[in-house]
């Protein structure tokens, strides 16, 4: 078949490329350019080649940083989605419960992250915070500021208490989707329970579950607001995530060439893994 | 296989029915027979899925009770009923294999595997699924898809009856035939009590020994196709059933006369009528000829539709169809006449009958 070429028609992209241009790509260019070059202020720089990244690669620091963010991000996703799953299982298909049910699962969502952050920064304190304080009263030593594992398990809830409505969501939408007939027809060959949820439920929430894996990883994985309202990084670099560091990196230290290489490589980061597990999970969607 | 007895069965949506409007299935009382190919007709919302739910168990009834071969199964679940259902739009385990899918009803029931294996290559070479047995169930055509649903239904060889809620509706005008006559074919073979649901009168009187039409949520009519032919007992079969439907014409009663209009009919029977009841006169277009005698009416217009013209014409100020043959001729001064054998009679709806 013949196809119609009308180059005015690349007019019509024009403005959104203008607006990504100046919104993602200029921003990114200048990152690249700061990442190869060295600079001692008076605006003049000097070109450094890929010395930052080697740096940055070679130091603890960095890894560290990223073991923690993979540590962090395999123990939401491990909690989150089959929480999520089975939330959305036993919400209230339907009556009055289901708008009830999802006002209250919305509500977090709704919380900007900074505030989600103070608000559980006050309610684990010892001394005014009411989880902090009755954790005290029956005889649990709970300290986020002081003990890792504590900083650790306060995140770890608030990313749960914040995020898991967001899989709920997702799940629940799947899950109305299947028709009566499905359930009628596996009651009437006798299906179990557990048959039930794997041969029909599952299968039907498999793409709202890779997208919301794939949300719920990029966004742990880039976490910053919370750690940094709650615990600033500590005790310690026990929570110095590398979105932390890096920011620390850039405005406290204002060390302009090491973080942007940090930065391009935490971005290469993110991209590379969020496209293997795209990847993954759409073959073995295709092969099935 | 068995028999089944609908003991004063009334279901309701709601929770406390007040009126007898609130029952979606007013009052069912009665038997169907082990091995009986039956179809329940109706117009959509008539009540006929919620009776065929309340016999699979998915619905349970407001009131009265449901017997399998004289036992008790009204609390029984759907799955302790053992009875098969096919639902109007196919459903399959995507994710399970064509020969898993048909497997699956027997495993979950603990058959042993051998027994299984037997069991579903019959149903695959039954429903001729030959060469996909090994694929995926996602990527077959609707109508695959069905079979697989029926094979399920077919493949516990020890069910009660087959519950068929519109199976065919999305399937193709060509392929139903060859679904329809496999149905059929395999009912004589097993005698499975068969209950099919269908608004579509040539797929019940094809397909049923015995159609049972519903509207407004009651049953009018059980009978063989010729009865609901020759004898509607309610207006509404009349209609519903035959292409075109029955003329439904008002008419005074007086005695074993009929008067329409200002035309009198001789009727062949007294009928019986309770005074102030509202009296029809019923004839189907098959009975009503067409020529130089009769009854005068006005043509309005005249469908020929390959086997034979339908008539359509104003008799006595209402309108009335007529059935004529292909080569039949209209005269100039169109008259008609019934045939009084053929001549029924209702009083607010319902067929009377009365002395000869």
């Amino acid at each position: 078949m013949e196809k119609t070429w009308n180059n005015k028609a690349w007019f019509m992209v024009l403005p959104v490329l203008v607006l990504v241009a100046f919104s993602a790509v200029i921003p990114l260019m200048t990152v690249v350019n700061y990442s190869v070059q060295d600079t001692f202020g008076n605006n003049e720089f000097f070109w450094a080649g890929t010395d930052w990244y080697v740096d940055v690669l070679t130091s603890d620091r960095f890894w560290d940083a990223l073991t923690r963010n993979l540590v962090f991000s395999a123990i939401i996703l491990a909690i989150e989605i089959p929480l999520g799953i089975i939330i959305a299982l036993n919400m209230p298909k339907k009556g009055l419960g289901v708008p009830v049910c999802l006002v209250l699962m919305a509500l977090p969502l709704l919380i900007p992250w900074n505030v989600v952050g103070t608000i559980w920064q006050v309610f684990g304190r010892v001394d005014i915070g009411l989880l902090g304080h009755t954790l005290e009263a029956i005889g649990i030593n709970y300290n986020y500021v002081q003990n890792p594992i504590d900083a650790w398990v306060t995140l770890i809830v608030m990313d749960v208490w914040h995020w898991t409505s967001l899989v709920v969501l997702l799940c629940y939408a799947g899950l109305v989707s299947i028709p009566d007939a499905y359930y009628q027809a596996a009651k009437i060959d006798g299906a179990s329970r557990w048959s039930v949820f794997r041969y029909i439920q599952l299968p039907k929430m498999k793409r709202v579950l890779l997208i919301a894996f794939l949300l719920r990883f990029m966004d742990s994985f880039m976490i910053y607001t919370e750690p940094f309202v709650v615990t600033g990084g500590g005790p310690g670099n026990s929570t110095t995530f590398l979105s932390i560091d890096l920011v620390k990196m850039a405005i406290g230290q204002f060390d302009l060439g090491p973080a942007a290489a940090l930065s391009i490589i935490y971005f290469l980061i993110i991209l590379l893994l969020s496209w293997i597990f795209y990847t993954v999970m759409t073959t073995s969607d295709a092969q099935s | 296989m068995a028999r089944i007895d609908l003991e004063h069965i009334r279901h309701a949506y709601g929770a406390k029915p007040k009126s007898e409007n609130d029952y979606a299935l007013k009052e069912v009382h009665h038997e169907w027979n082990d091995g009986g190919a039956y179809a329940l007709l109706g117009p959509s919302g008539c009540g006929k899925t919620t009776l065929l739910n309340i016999i699979s168990g998915l619905i349970n009834p407001s009131e009265g009770r449901i017997l399998f071969d004289g036992k008790d199964v009204t609390h029984l679940s759907t799955q302790d009923r053992n009875i098969a259902q096919v639902f109007q739009f196919p459903v399959i385990y995507d994710t399970m294999t064509v020969y898993d899918n048909l497997a699956f009803p027997l495993r979950n029931r603990h058959v042993p595997e051998t027994e299984v294996d037997r069991r579903v290559k019959e149903i695959i070479e039954m429903t001729g699924l030959g060469g996909w047995a090994g694929k995926k169930a996602q990527g077959l055509t609707a109508d695959q898809k069905q079979k697989i649903s029926l094979g399920r239904g077919l493949v516990r060889s020890d069910v009660s009856a087959i519950l068929f809620d519109e199976p065919l509706t999305v399937i193709d005008p060509e392929m139903k035939w060859v679904l329809r006559s496999q149905i059929k074919r395999l009912h004589k073979q097993f005698g499975f009590t068969m209950v099919y649901v269908t608004h579509d009168q040539t797929e019940a009187l094809t397909f049923a020994d015995k159609v049972v039409v519903m509207y407004d949520g009651q049953i009018v009519q059980i009978g063989t196709p010729a009865e609901l032919f020759e004898r509607p007992r309610h207006t509404f079969v009349g209609y519903f059933i035959g292409s075109p439907g029955m003329n439904v014409l008002p008419a005074k009663i007086d005695g074993s006369t009929a008067t329409v209009g200002g035309e009198s009919i001789a009727l062949n029977f007294r009928p019986e009528i309770k005074s102030g009841a509202k009296t029809e006169l019923g004839i189907r277009p098959e009975f009503v000829a067409i020529g130089r005698e009769g009854m005068p009416v006005t043509i309005t217009k005249v469908e020929d539709i390959g086997r034979h013209k339908i008539v359509r014409a104003r008799f006595a100020d209402q309108p009335i169809s007529i059935i004529l043959d292909e080569d039949g001729e209209i005269p100039a001064e169109p008259r008609i006449a019934f045939d009084q054998k053929a001549i029924n009679i209702y009083a607010d709806s319902w067929r009377v009958g009365g002395e000869a």
